[in-house]
């Protein structure tokens, strides 16, 4: 109940700053750029579901870019205004501020997402679309928001700073983007299997992306988003402490 | 009632505070005043929940800060130097949030809201936009949320900083408003604002509490009863030469006055203001003017804290 408190009052935050939408709205050109340029500019005539899951593989690096650009002011905002002493004299807990971040930017994160909504829309229009591949797909974005989006609120708690939590935001979700893959491909074993495994997208989001329910990487992306939330409330416990 | 015991905070291996203990009762105003550096933001951080001692104990109507965190938090409102506001909302709605984010129901929060902005002196700005006030009114909008939840222990972190004379006047009527049922802590490096607003004084230096009491107790404590400002009717030589000339009397040194009458800062080795006065009305000085040195209490802090007075 006090995470929805926090949730509505950053929500109202996001909706009140003019960048929110610039970022929502630049993205969302970027991403129907690439959809028209990449998806539905291949020469050759290609299959609806082919040109899905090209969208959902741009998406997915959309989403997470937008969770992550989003959510790099989480608390950055807070200790800028001085508002951070309020959360903390609160009753509200540790978690539950954390918690309220998170929802907040995944209110966000799932309107940018739903704003998408056309693309596949225009794939329906044009061709024949499995309504479940749609919404495997788009329930892979949306965990790929809710990891995303727990990375920022982690590395704003850690810095407090947009700019630092940004950069290093961005370093982990590339890292677990792409870099885990590539880390696997040039380490000997086990270390292989471990950096294969953590690879979100390669490992994780390609299943839902092809219209594949994967259990075990649902099971994943739950793991690393309550993961990163409770180092973010234990990062902001800690400094009563430090 | 609130009781901080052996209170003790380190950072690494710096003692910021060390062994602080001190009580406050409802409806008590009192002040914390030191150096910068003395203790007086730990302390109060300590006391609000944003910080953990590394030693000792606080606790509000018998609920330990470590052992129930939470509890005691819904018993303290906090103001610190920069008030704690979010620019984007207005008066109400804030006082709205930070009610809910301390533990009260949404219908408390709207039947409490009324009686907070006419405590905080905030009539007709409660639809503004926090960012568009002037920084007297966002002090005030840190009070009023502060006290939205009916508090047992108010904390203010210098209330007046950055407040023009009419704004502090405006601000010490509310703050004397607010020790109706809480205990009232303000930390202030202004002397005279302590003075006038305060039931009770701490004084901290070093990490350590070094006095605690009425200005008049400390007055005492420190010799300050031994000093009175004195106006008579008349000359100054006179009245100088029969001052000096006291046995009660150690030092005496002239002031301004105006014309016709002369004033001296008289100090005595022991209070003894009655004999003295009692011995000159009787030498025929017309008394016009008995008062304390209007720096008292600078020197009874700087006499506490171990510095000098500067020339």
């Amino acid at each position: 109940m006090n995470a929805l408190l926090v949730a509505r009052r950053d929500l109202g935050a996001y909706l009140g700053s003019m960048s929110a939408y610039v970022i929502i709205a630049s993205l969302l050109l970027l991403n129907g750029l690439f959809f028209h340029a990449w998806a539905l500019g291949a020469e050759s005539a290609r299959y609806s579901h082919e040109v899905l899951e090209d969208f959902f593989y741009l998406n997915w690096g959309f989403a997470v870019a937008t969770a992550v650009l989003l959510t790099m002011r989480s608390f950055a905002d807070e200790a800028s205004q001085g508002t951070e002493t309020l959360l903390r004299t609160s009753v509200v807990s540790d978690g539950a501020v954390v918690v309220g971040k998170w929802l907040a930017a995944m209110g966000m994160v799932g309107t940018f997402v739903a704003l998408t909504a056309y693309m596949p829309g225009l794939i329906f229009v044009n061709g024949k679309v499995s309504l479940t591949h749609v919404a495997v797909g788009y329930s892979g974005i949306v965990m790929a928001g809710m990891v995303a989006s727990a990375i920022g609120v982690f590395c704003s708690a850690l810095f407090r700073n947009q700019i630092a939590s940004g950069i290093v935001a961005g370093v982990i979700a590339v890292y677990m983007s792409v870099l885990a893959w590539m880390v696997a491909e040039i380490v000997a074993a086990p270390f292989s299997e471990i950096a294969a495994y953590t690879a979100l997208f390669n490992q994780h989001f390609v299943p839902f992306m092809e219209g594949r329910f994967a259990l075990s990487s649902v099971v994943y992306h739950l793991s690393l988003t309550a993961g990163f939330l409770l180092a973010a409330a234990h990062v902001l416990h800690s400094r009563r402490w430090e | 009632m609130i009781r901080v015991d052996n209170l003790t905070r380190y950072y690494g291996d710096f003692a910021a505070l060390e062994g602080v203990s001190f009580e406050l009762d409802e409806g008590e105003i009192v002040g914390l005043l030191g150096l910068n550096g003395a203790g007086k933001s730990t302390t109060l951080k300590i006391l609000a929940g944003l910080l953990m001692p590394s030693l000792g104990a606080v606790s509000i109507d018998g609920i330990d800060l470590l052992a129930d965190p939470d509890r005691v938090r819904a018993r303290i409102g906090y103001l610190p130097e920069e008030p704690p506001l979010y620019r984007d909302m207005t008066v109400t709605a804030f006082l709205r949030h930070a009610g809910r984010i301390k533990g009260m129901s949404g219908s408390a929060v709207t039947a409490r809201i009324p009686a907070v902005i006419q405590a905080c002196d905030l009539v007709g700005r409660e639809h503004q936009l926090i960012g568009t006030l002037s920084h007297g009114y966002k002090k005030r909008v840190g009070i009023a949320q502060a006290i939205i939840h009916q508090p047992k222990l108010i904390i203010l972190d210098e209330p007046i900083s950055g407040l023009d004379p009419a704004q502090i006047v405006e601000m010490r009527k509310v703050i004397r408003g607010l020790g109706d049922g809480a205990a009232v802590i303000i930390s202030s490096h202004i002397l005279s604002e302590i003075s006038q607003t305060c039931d009770r004084i701490l004084v901290v230096n070093d990490g350590q509490l070094v006095a605690q009491g009425t200005e008049a107790e400390l007055v005492d404590r420190t010799g300050g009863a031994n000093k009175l400002l004195i106006t008579v009717r008349g000359e100054a030589a006179p009245f100088g030469e029969w001052l000096r000339g006291s046995e009660l009397v150690t030092e005496a040194s002239p002031r301004e006055a105006t014309a016709g009458q002369a004033c001296f800062l008289v100090t005595m080795a022991s209070d003894q203001r009655e004999e003295l006065l009692a011995q000159l009305v009787a030498k025929g000085f017309g008394l016009r003017l008995v008062e304390a040195p209007e720096d008292e209490l600078e020197e009874i802090f700087l006499g506490l804290t171990h510095k000098e007075v500067a020339a």
